[in-house]
Order: structure tokens, then C-alpha cells, then sequence
């Protein structure tokens, strides 16, 4: 019975809007007891777009994707799926497709019957629902295992398959909750290199949910960084990572060194009495954020640059990073690339001079 | 002596008592049994093999229809208390709690709580007056009653089913554009299958036994076997009585069997 | 929360009610309804030929233990139903206690079983529990009667010259009961004592308990909950039991549920039947707010 379920499916485009949520509240509980999952969250997921949705365990990342998918409804709020409000559309009468975490694979059917479940439910003409499932279990590389029970599958086997029954009826829009977490670390590379090359051959727009920030950086197109319940940015990964608006964002994705200053005629003073440049729109405190690998270890004589001790040095493999303490006391971590030897090229105790890299002094709005 | 390494489970006397409880268990039920192939008229004195009283009892035709009685009530019985279970079931779990749940729970539950003699007792009352302003007096009253009482056995393992039933199952249905009730045809019904054939025969071995609500709800000439058995157990014993014993648990027996590895298998 | 919200709420809240409805109706009707008939009868005036005639009275629950006397028409103790009682009760702690005392140790051979073997020894404990009640009655008719097992085993091994009258009175209502009973005490403790951590008993010799006192201070406090329940299963089903009495008491030796029976019938006193089974609905409902208060108890602790 297919009625309005899933018309046929829009090539992307890019640019246009493909979910659009608008001031979005999700509570549960009551009264006292209320806890906002999602408090007024707006974005918009374009066309043909991979769009992640970062956050740690309980930022309602989960609850988005599970209002977009139609399982529950917001408390307030609008989501339009291609520009029509859907709602309070029931999950069966939208066309958009779930990989649930725990993947949900119907243990009573095998694999080929699983593919072909929302293509039947959509009212497909058997031959139709035969060459789709099939052209799916190719996709992902299934075509051997069509008539085996999903119990008898690996977790990367059946990874695929939810990943095949999902796409096959087509959605405007897939959802992705932690679809990788299940996995080890290995299965979980190819796998990301696979879903890369699913977006890319079906054309759909992808939303990912997960807590795995390099997961986020390396496959998204763009990504939304949640946090509270709240949408606390939203950028390409460079942007994310280089620009975070916020200490969470910046705390969140990489390692911060964080600085609190004054704004001061020209940038920020440091309470070590260090000018630092920045384009400071605000009067009072300010917090700068600076990546380790952006601070620059020089001889303590270098002009202009900040007096430091070493305290300490971690050794990582590829890079070396220094615990380093200003004049005034605070700390800062820079990260440096290991030498060809792996020695430590600085002792604690030594005296140093730091310059931070020119643009990446970043001032956050919090 | 070879020495015996400590064991921290072990008790003294626990697995002597053990086996002794699972011989008293057993051998009273194959002393019942043995007798009923017993050649002598009397239940007192062993007379050699004999498949006698298995014939008489099946040429009795009291025994005959009381059998067929008692197979057409726990036939309707189940299948009644089966379909009502089940649908109490999908209502009652997987969902927040709401008012009027405990009321639920505890009416389902009530004929596990209310001993049998007071039930029957009601029975008998309210019964008797419909039987009076009615005029009806046929097979119906007993299986209503048994219906009601073969609820809760037929309940618990449909809910046990349930909750054990991954929920996003259901939500991935949905998702999959499959309508509530093609989600509950093609998802739900199947994976709760081995859970309604589990509460079905649990609930038709339970019609099978009654004897209490029975006996008193019955009226005259609708004897099922345990009534009849319990009957003939005033008058002169004699093994035909054994015969349809064992018979009686060699049904139990096997259905009991086949909701063992029902269950099992799907662990 | 949203009016669409409310509305899903309400629509779940409702179907919950739909689809309990025919459960619900089932048992309003062939259930529990009736216990409110047997309530109203209780109150009533009794019948010349059974049955009850309108009109309000208190003479069922009088004679519940007080009985005119046969000569000058004052109320007098009725020894003869404390009688019954006392049997009743007494009969059901002796149940309970045997079987906790034999069960306990079987149900802990079977929890320690391996795995495989469990099952199995488990399915042994409950085909007994499935099988017809009147028929393992029976079967210790068979045992005990006078030409039974039991007397001719005793018999050849000559300990006794004359075959034991065991049948038809307490002892062998006893025996029945514990008989027929046994399994709702091994199965709720063989759940405990499953889920018992048996680490903790190697924790308890470490300590240098010895095995009584491993039992005392260890296992039993923990698989208390068990005990309970077990107890309330072989004791609430002891009390109100009929078919075994009936069968095993032979007709003299009355327990409340035949007694409850014989008003009904022969004793055609419809009120004092009615107020006999309330009153041990009652008894029973205040043994199972015990043990839901104790299993509450429990939860909350653990």
C-alpha cells in the first residue's frame, strides 16, 4: 500500500533545503521533572549533502534524528521535509529511511527478504522489488548471502544489509544513528570509507549521528556540533576545527589550549602582560582558544615571543607534546613533530620562548 | 582413598535429599501408572500385564464423552483465553506506565490469587441464577469460566515474549512505510509466534486439569474426565481409573515436552 | 507538552484499554464479578432448600464461629468449625515447612547443576507441577492405602507384621498436600538461589565460616526473597485446599474448602458458605500484601 508513502524521488540539488528544522523543542517528563532533549534547535541539512550530527552521549543528537525519522514528535516546533511540513507525518508515510544503531534487522526474514520489506510495504510490483533488492545486495556487496538468516551474518555483514534495506526504497533522506559503533576499529575505517561511497553513488542526502569526532571531521560535508540540547555550531569540518565558536566546540573536537585576557586597543592582554592580535568585538574578559600543533616553540631570546618554562614532555609517536607554563603561571600545550630519533629535544625546566601562528588565535563567544 | 577437592557449592545432605525428593516425586505417579496395566479386577493385588482396563475405559462411553468434553472445553477455552492474552499483552508492555495498569495487572491476575473453592463458589451462585433466568444450561457456562481462569497462564509468556522483543524492530517497520497493522502482521505476530503457541498450550493443559470450578460450575451430564475421575473416586476403586490416569499424563506429558523445546529453541 | 503529544498519549493510553477489554470483560464476568455476588449472599438471610431469600443479616458471618446451642437456642462457640480451622491451618504451616525443608535442598542440587543438566532436572520438577492435581492425589492414594507401596515395602523388610492404616485422616491429607505442593516451593527458590553470586561462597570460607554457618549467614539472607515466595505459594493454595482433602481426608476430615463446599450443598446454607469463602479470600489477600510488601522491601534494598 504505498498511497502517499515515498513519491518518486527529486534528483538532488544542491543548494536547496532538504530537512529544515525550525525552533524545535523536545521535552520529556512533566512539571518538575521536564528535561528539555532539544531546546529550540533550528538547522538546515541541504540537498545531496553528508551532514553529521556531533555531540557526546545525551546532547539530543538521537532525539533530532528520531523526530526527523517521525518516532516521536516534538513538543514545539516545525520540520519540513523538502519544503512540506511533516511533522506530525507518521514514520510509515515519510520518505526517509532509518541505519538504527543496533541495525534491527528482522530476525525472522533473511537478508534478501529484509531489503525487500519497505519496497513491499511501499506496494512495489514484485519484479520491481526483485531487481531493487537485488541491485542493493550488490551495492553493498551482499549478492552471496541473499538467502541467509541475518543471525548467521558478521556485525559488519549485517552493517550492510541495514544499510541496503534503508536505501532501497529510495528516501530523500537517510538516518544514520552510530551506525558504526557496534564495529571494531578496523571494519569501522572500510566502513567509512563505504558510506562515502554509497553517498556518493545514490545521491542521497546522508544525516550521521555520532560522538566520534574524526568520524564527523573526516566524512562529513558539513557538520552540527550539539551540546545540552542545544545546536552549538554548525560549519564544514575545516571550519569546525579551526573556528569553533565556543570552549565546548573547541573543547570538544582536538585538544584547546584556552587563554583568559583582557581585551586591550590592537587584541587580547594576557595577564603575563603578552599582547596577542585578534579582531576583539567586545569590551572585558576574553577567552582565546589555540590548537597545540598552532603553538611555535622558539629560543627564550626570539623577540616578541612569550617567555615559557618547559614542565613536562608526553611522547606520541608522530608528535611530541610540552606542558608549558607563562610567565604568570597558566599552562599551555604545544604539539610539535617528533624528530627522526624520537629524543626529546627540550629538557624540563628549560627556558623557552612561544609565538602563537599567525591567524590561529581564535576568540570564542563564551 | 583418592581425595576429594573442595567444592564451595556443596552441602551436606543436599543431594542425598535431592534425589530422594525427585524419587518421591516420580515414584507414587509410576506406581499409578504401573497398576493400570494391572490383570487383577481389584487395585489391591497385582495380577500380571494386561491392557484390560485401557479397553474398558475406552468402551465406556461416559469415559468417551467425558473425554471429548473435556477436549472441546480446553480446545475453546485456550484458544478464547489465548486470543484475549494476547491482545492484553500488546496493550499492557512496552509502553509507559499509565493509570489503571496495576487494575490491569491485578485483574489478569486474579484467578492465580483467588483460591479455586472460592471462585467455584462464586461461579456457582451467579451461574445458577443466569441458568434460572436463562434457561440455558449447556457447555457454555464451563468454557467461559474456563477461559477466565487460563487467562493468566496463557499471559505470561506472551508478555515475556514481548519484552524481550527488540522495540526498534517495530519502529524499523515504520520506518520501512509499513502501515500499524501490516507492522503487526508481518513483524510483531511472527516474532511473538513461539510466545502465543507457548501460552496456548499452557492454557489448555490448565482447562484439562480443572477439576474444583468444574465440579461445581458443571450441570448434570457434563462430567469432563477429571470430574468423572474424581466421581468414580468415592465408589469402588478399580485400575480403569488408573488407565485414564495415564493416559490423562501422557497428553500433559507430551504437550509439556513440546513447550519445553519450544522455549529452548528459541533462547 | 505539544496538543499532537497529548493526543499520541491519550491514543496509546487508549488502545492499552482496547486491547485489554476482552481480557478485562472475561474476567469481570467468570471471575471476579462473582466474588461480589458471594459478598452480597454473605449478608443474606439462608434459604429453607439452599439457595438465599432476601432480607439483611449477619448469621453467615455468626456462624462462621459461633452455632446456636440445641437446647436453649444461645450462641455458643461451634467447636466443631473451630475445629476445621485449626486443621486447615495447621495442616497448611506443616505443608509449607516440609516442603521448604525438602525443597530447599533439592532446588539448590538443581541451580548447581551445569547448565545443560539444569534444564533437564528443572523440566523433571515442573511435569509434576503441570500434571492433573486429582491424578498425583491419587497417585499417593496408591502409595499409602493399606495394600499400597509403602505398607509392602515395610511388610517384606519386616518392620512392621500388620499393614499401617495411613489412608482417610490428617496425616495422609498431609502427605498429599506436601506431595502435590512441593514444586510451587522449588520452583520460586531454585530462582533465587539461581540468581545467587556463588563467588559469595568462597568469599564466606575465605572468612573461615564453616558450612552451617555458610548456609545461615550467607545463603539464606540473600535468597530470603525465595523463601518467601515459595512459602506463600505451597501455604495459600494449602488453605483453601478441596480436592485433596476430599480425596485423602475421606469425607470426615474437613478442611475449610470442603467445609466451604458442604454449605452449599448438604448443609444448604448459602449465607455461612459465602462468608466462609470471603473470609478466606480475606486471609489470603493479607498473605500476599505481606509477602508484596516484603517483595517492595527487598527491591528497594537491592
Amino acid at each position: 500500500m504505498s498511497q502517499s508513502a515515498s513519491p518518486a524521488p527529486t534528483p538532488a540539488e544542491p543548494g536547496r533545503l532538504a530537512i529544515e528544522a525550525r525552533n524545535v523543542v523536545k521535552a520529556f517528563g512533566q512539571g518538575e521533572g521536564e528535561v528539555r532533549a532539544l531546546n529550540d534547535v533550528s538547522v538546515e541539512i541541504r540537498q545531496g549533502e553528508f551532514f553529521t550530527l556531533l555531540g557526546p552521549s545525551g546532547c539530543g543528537k538521537t532525539t533530532l534524528l528520531r523526530l526527523i525519522a517521525g518516532f516521536e514528535m516534538p513538543t514545539d516546533g516545525t520540520i519540513l521535509l523538502d519544503g512540506q511540513d511533516i511533522t506530525y507525518l507518521p514514520p510509515n508515510k515519510r520518505p526517509v529511511n532509518t541505519v538504527f544503531q543496533s541495525y534491527a534487522l528482522f530476525p525472522h526474514l533473511t537478508v534478501a527478504q529484509n531489503v525487500a520489506f519497505g519496497l513491499q510495504m511501499q506496494g512495489k510490483p514484485a519484479a520491481e522489488v526483485k531487481e531493487t533488492t537485488a541491485r542493493m545486495l550488490a551495492l553493498v556487496k551482499l549478492d552471496a548471502m541473499a538467502t541467509r538468516k541475518t543471525s548467521q551474518l558478521s556485525g559488519g555483514q549485517q552493517q550492510r544489509v541495514a544499510l541496503a534495506r534503508a536505501l532501497a526504497p529510495k528516501p530523500k533522506v537517510l538516518l544514520l544513528d552510530e551506525p558504526l559503533s557496534a564495529l571494531d576499529l578496523k571494519l569501522r575505517k572500510e566502513m567509512q570509507v563505504e558510506l562515502k561511497r554509497l553517498q556518493h553513488e545514490t545521491g542521497i542526502t546522508f544525516i550521521f549521528v555520532t560522538h566520534d569526532q574524526e568520524e564527523a571531521l573526516t566524512m562529513s560535508d558539513r557538520i552540527g556540533v550539539m551540546s545540552a540540547g542545544k545546536l552549538q555550531q554548525v560549519g564544514t569540518p575545516r571550519e569546525i576545527y579551526t573556528r569553533p565558536v565556543n570552549r565546548f566546540v573547541a573543547s570538544f573536537i582536538g585538544d584547546t589550549n584556552f587563554l583568559t585576557g583582557s581585551s586591550a586597543p590592537g587584541g587580547v592582554r594576557l595577564p603575563s602582560g603578552a599582547l596577542i592580535e585578534a579582531a576583539v568585538t567586545r569590551p572585558g574578559a576574553v577567552t582565546l582558544a589555540v590548537r597545540p600543533e598552532h603553538v611555535r616553540i622558539e629560543a627564550a631570546d626570539s623577540p616578541g615571543a612569550m617567555p615559557a618554562t618547559v614542565k613536562g614532555a608526553v611522547y606520541f609517536g608522530t608528535d611530541m607534546n610540552y606542558q608549558l607554563a607563562l610567565a604568570d603561571g597558566s599552562e599551555i600545550e604545544a604539539c610539535v613533530v617528533s624528530g627522526v630519533t624520537g629524543e626529546m629535544a627540550l629538557n624540563p625546566g628549560e627556558k623557552v620562548g612561544i609565538r602563537f601562528a599567525p591567524g590561529a588565535v581564535q576568540v570564542l563567544e563564551d | 582413598m583418592a581425595r576429594q577437592s573442595f567444592s564451595a557449592v556443596r552441602l551436606p545432605g543436599f543431594t542425598t535429599t535431592a534425589v530422594l525428593v525427585f524419587l518421591a516425586l516420580y515414584v507414587p505417579i509410576f506406581t499409578l501408572v504401573a497398576y493400570s496395566f494391572n490383570a487383577s479386577q481389584s487395585v489391591a493385588v497385582w495380577g500380571g500385564f494386561s491392557l484390560d482396563w485401557y479397553a474398558k475405559a475406552w468402551a465406556n462411553t461416559q469415559v468417551k464423552e467425558a473425554t471429548l468434553r473435556s477436549l472441546l472445553i480446553a480446545v475453546s477455552a485456550s484458544a478464547i483465553a489465548t486470543a484475549a492474552a494476547t491482545m492484553a499483552a500488546l496493550g499492557t508492555t512496552r509502553r509507559k506506565a499509565f493509570r489503571g495498569q496495576t487494575f490491569i495487572y491485578v485483574m489478569i491476575n486474579q484467578p492465580l490469587m483467588v483460591p479455586e473453592i472460592v471462585t467455584a463458589v462464586a461461579l456457582l451462585i451467579f451461574f445458577a441464577a443466569i441458568k434460572v433466568a436463562t434457561g440455558y444450561q449447556g457447555l457454555g457456562y464451563l468454557i467461559l469460566a474456563h477461559s477466565a481462569f487460563c487467562i493468566p497462564f496463557a499471559y505470561l509468556p506472551i508478555r515475556a515474549r514481548l519484552e524481550g522483543m527488540d522495540l526498534s524492530l517495530e519502529t524499523a517497520a515504520a520506518d520501512l512505510y509499513a502501515t500499524p497493522w501490516q507492522t503487526f502482521r508481518r513483524v510483531t505476530l511472527p516474532l511473538l509466534g513461539p510466545g502465543i503457541i507457548a501460552g496456548a498450550m499452557l492454557a489448555f493443559v490448565i482447562s484439562l486439569d480443572d477439576v474444583v470450578i468444574t465440579e461445581f460450575v458443571k450441570s448434570g451430564g457434563q462430567d469432563t474426565l477429571p470430574t468423572y475421575m474424581l466421581g468414580q473416586m468415592r465408589r469402588q476403586l478399580t485400575p480403569e481409573i488408573n488407565a485414564i490416569s495415564t493416559m490423562l499424563l501422557m497428553l500433559t506429558v507430551a504437550i509439556l515436552t513440546a513447550f519445553f523445546l519450544l522455549t529452548r529453541k528459541n533462547d | 507538552m505539544s496538543p499532537a503529544e497529548k493526543a499520541q498519549g491519550a491514543r496509546t493510553i487508549r488502545n492499552a484499554w482496547l486491547l485489554s477489554a476482552p481480557a478485562l470483560i472475561l474476567l469481570t464476568v467468570a471471575a471476579a464479578g462473582p466474588l461480589l455476588i458471594v459478598l452480597v449472599y454473605s449478608f443474606l438471610l439462608k434459604g429453607q432448600y439452599g439457595n438465599v431469600e432476601w432480607g439483611f443479616s449477619l448469621d453467615g458471618w455468626r456462624g462462621i464461629l459461633f452455632t446456636k446451642d440445641i437446647f436453649d437456642d444461645t450462641m455458643v462457640l461451634a467447636d466443631a468449625h473451630l475445629t476445621i480451622f485449626w486443621r486447615s491451618v495447621k495442616l497448611s504451616i506443616l505443608t509449607t515447612l516440609i516442603t521448604f525443608v525438602v525443597g530447599f535442598p533439592t532446588a539448590w542440587f538443581i541451580a548447581t547443576r551445569p547448565p545443560k543438566a539444569r534444564a533437564l532436572w528443572l523440566f523433571l520438577i515442573t511435569i509434576p507441577f503441570w500434571t492433573n492435581l486429582l491424578i498425583r492425589t491419587y497417585a499417593i492414594n496408591e502409595v499409602l492405602r493399606k495394600e499400597g507401596l509403602v505398607n509392602a515395602v515395610l511388610l517384606k523388610l519386616g518392620v512392621i507384621e500388620v499393614p499401617l492404616d495411613m489412608l482417610y485422616g490428617p496425616f495422609a491429607i498431609f502427605v498429599g498436600m506436601t506431595y502435590v505442593y512441593l514444586p510451587l516451593m522449588v520452583l520460586p527458590l531454585f530462582a533465587a538461589i539461581d540468581r545467587f553470586d556463588m563467588r559469595l561462597l568462597e568469599a564466606g570460607y575465605d572468612l573461615y565460616a564453616s558450612r552451617l554457618q555458610v548456609l545461615r549467614r550467607v545463603i539464606l539472607p540473600i535468597v530470603k526473597p525465595g523463601i518467601v515466595a515459595g512459602s506463600i505459594l505451597v501455604f495459600v493454595p494449602s488453605l483453601g485446599a478441596y480436592v485433596t482433602p476430599r480425596v485423602l481426608g475421606g469425607g470426615k476430615q474437613m478442611m475449610i474448602g470442603n467445609f466451604i463446599e458442604l454449605q452449599f450443598g448438604q448443609g444448604r446454607n448459602w449465607p455461612l458458605g459465602s462468608a466462609l469463602s470471603m473470609a478466606l479470600l480475606v486471609v489470603v489477600m493479607v498473605a500476599l500484601l505481606i509477602y508484596v510488601r516484603f517483595a517492595n522491601r527487598e527491591n528497594a534494598h537491592g
